[in-house]
């Protein structure tokens, strides 16, 4: 697989892991760790999938997912969520902003790859 | 005489029992032990506050003492039958059933009893977890560190050729983490063990003043936090606890208790006492709070809350029956948030609690503004409410917090009940 991907996470050790198992895939990898920049960095990437964690520092993920979907360049663009917080109505509420995913932390390397994969090939 | 000579007897007989020495007891209610013994041989009276600290050193319920085991008992029955869910009456009188049964009677009241620590625990938990932003905070460093291990772990040992340099960066990533996980958890058993130990206090400084608070009868002890004080153990907790002291002080000196006690023995409406001493409503009730339980001998000690313009609760003194909420939003309803609206202008409104502890209250609350960082800058307003027991049940419903209130179809309800089934109290 190729393609660009966009990781928006403010944990170094998991970005290097997200990262290493993404580039050993073939994807390529940029990183961005401030909530407040994130939709610029989007908006200048343009990646083919955004992994997006909910908890950022300056903005939430939530907030950056709905000016995403909200931006005629983005609206589509294939956005899988990463969260701590596994309750139903975070899950139901990612879906309703319009997450293409929904992942919860712990999560394994296969759950990733397996799901960038999928969302890109779809 | 005769009513007086029984409760005599019947706190010696109670202390006999429990194997409690005269001069413990009479220590714990602040008496000297010959009075104590005066009173225990009938020569001295007791009621009202005095006899609340005897039961509670006893560790029963003050109309034990005044009324007897068997009323008690009784009493306690009623209750239990009251409180059924499906509200059926009990199928025998709780006179009868005492009577008949009177070991069967005590187990079902310390069953009761039981029950109803068991909610208090349930609600404290769930409230907690609802709420509690160190909880949160850590089981988010928690749920992130695992998974940092774990990516990094799958990737060490998935048996794929990884360079040099990569090993020893991901080596030391699970070192890292695995210290951090170390701390976080370390952290959370403290916390948690503290919690267990001293249900009130422990954790977040807000916790350790309200230990403080409750250890001194929720009154700030003259002169302020001491420098070994054990409920106080951060930076954080003894500065709140000072500033508390110092404005009690401020408080004390510009409403004193001379001039206040004569006042309180003909009305304890702060709004009245403020017109009268030309105050501010909002000192009143504070002072009126820092009363001992000695100056209301008709009724229950009041209890006070004070929040700030964002409706946070900034300092909480519970009263019977009105319990404001640790952690989290309290119940909309309440005036303090209705004074919020129109700053000094006293709002006051009778209240009824509803629940086990279902009670009835006279509550004055009062917002005042000011401006600390000068005019050309937002205000800081700060609402206060007065929370005094009355006797009877009308007045307008409220809760604590939506999380521990049943009541149904309430307007103002953000978040269901733990208390109800789910959706029967949809909001």
């Amino acid at each position: 697989m190729s393609g660009r991907v966009l990781l928006i996470e403010d944990e170094p050790n998991i970005i290097e892991a997200i990262r290493f198992i993404l580039s050993r895939d073939g994807w390529h990898v940029h990183t961005h760790s401030d909530g407040g920049t994130a939709v610029e960095a989007v908006l200048k990437r343009k990646p083919d999938l955004v992994v997006l964690d909910v908890m950022l520092p300056n903005r939430s993920g939530y907030d950056i997912l709905t000016e995403l979907r909200a931006t005629d360049e983005t609206a589509s663009l294939p956005v899988l969520m990463l969260t701590a917080r596994g309750q139903k109505k975070d899950r139901e509420l990612a879906e309703r902003l319009g997450a293409s995913r929904f992942m919860t932390k712990p999560f394994s390397n296969g759950e990733v790859l397996e799901t960038v994969r999928a969302l890109v090939g779809a | 005489m005769a009513k007086r000579a029984l409760e005599g007897e019947r706190i010696r007989a109670i202390r006999a029992q429990k194997g409690l020495r005269q001069s413990a007891v009479a220590e714990a209610c602040g008496i000297s032990p010959s009075y104590l013994n005066l009173i225990e041989h009938n020569r001295r009276p007791v009621a009202g506050a005095l006899l609340a600290k005897i039961a509670r050193a006893l560790g029963v319920e003050p109309a034990e003492i005044s009324e007897g085991a068997e009323a008690t008992l009784v009493a306690a029955l009623d209750a239990v039958a009251g409180a059924a869910p499906d509200g059926a009456p009990p199928p025998e009188p709780s006179e009868e059933f005492a009577a008949r049964f009177p070991g069967w009677a005590r187990t079902v009241r310390r069953q009761a009893e039981q029950l109803a620590e068991l909610e208090r625990v349930v609600e404290t938990l769930s409230d907690r977890m609802a709420h509690d932003p160190f909880l949160s905070a850590s089981l988010h460093n928690v749920l992130s560190t695992v998974t940092s291990i774990r990516s990094t772990s799958a990737i060490l040992t998935s048996g794929d050729e990884i360079e040099p340099e990569w090993q020893a960066r991901f080596h030391r990533n699970i070192h890292e983490d695995s210290q951090r996980l170390a701390e976080a958890a370390d952290g959370l058993v403290s916390y948690l063990e503290a919690d267990a130990a001293k249900p009130r206090s422990g954790g977040l400084p807000q916790d350790e003043v309200d230990a403080w608070l409750e250890r001194h009868d929720w009154r700030i002890p003259d002169g302020g936090p001491d420098g070994g004080d054990p409920d106080l153990v951060s930076d954080e907790a003894r500065a709140a606890a000072a500033r508390l002291a110092a404005r009690a002080a401020s408080d004390a000196a510009a409403l004193p208790l001379d001039a206040l006690a004569p006042l309180v023995a003909e009305t304890q409406d702060p709004t009245e006492i403020a017109g009268r001493m030309g105050c501010a409503p909002d000192l009143a009730m504070r002072r009126l709070a820092a009363l001992p339980a000695e100056a209301f001998p008709t009724r229950q000690a009041p209890g006070l809350v004070i929040c700030d313009a964002s409706g946070t609760i900034t300092h909480r003194k519970p009263a019977q029956g009105f319990e404001p909420p640790r952690f989290g939003a309290a119940c909309a309803l309440w005036p303090l948030f209705e004074a919020l609206h129109r700053p000094g202008v006293p709002v006051t409104r009778r209240l009824r609690t509803h629940g086990r502890d279902a009670a009835a209250f006279r509550a004055t609350a009062f917002a005042a503004t000011s401006f600390p960082a000068g005019y050309d800058l937002p205000p800081t307003v700060e609402a206060t409410m007065l929370v005094m027991p009355v006797p009877g049940d009308g007045g307008m419903e409220v809760g604590m917090s939506c999380r521990v209130c049943a009541t149904e179809k309430c307007p103002a309800r953000r978040e269901g009940s733990i208390l109800s089934p789910a959706g029967q109290t949809a909001f």
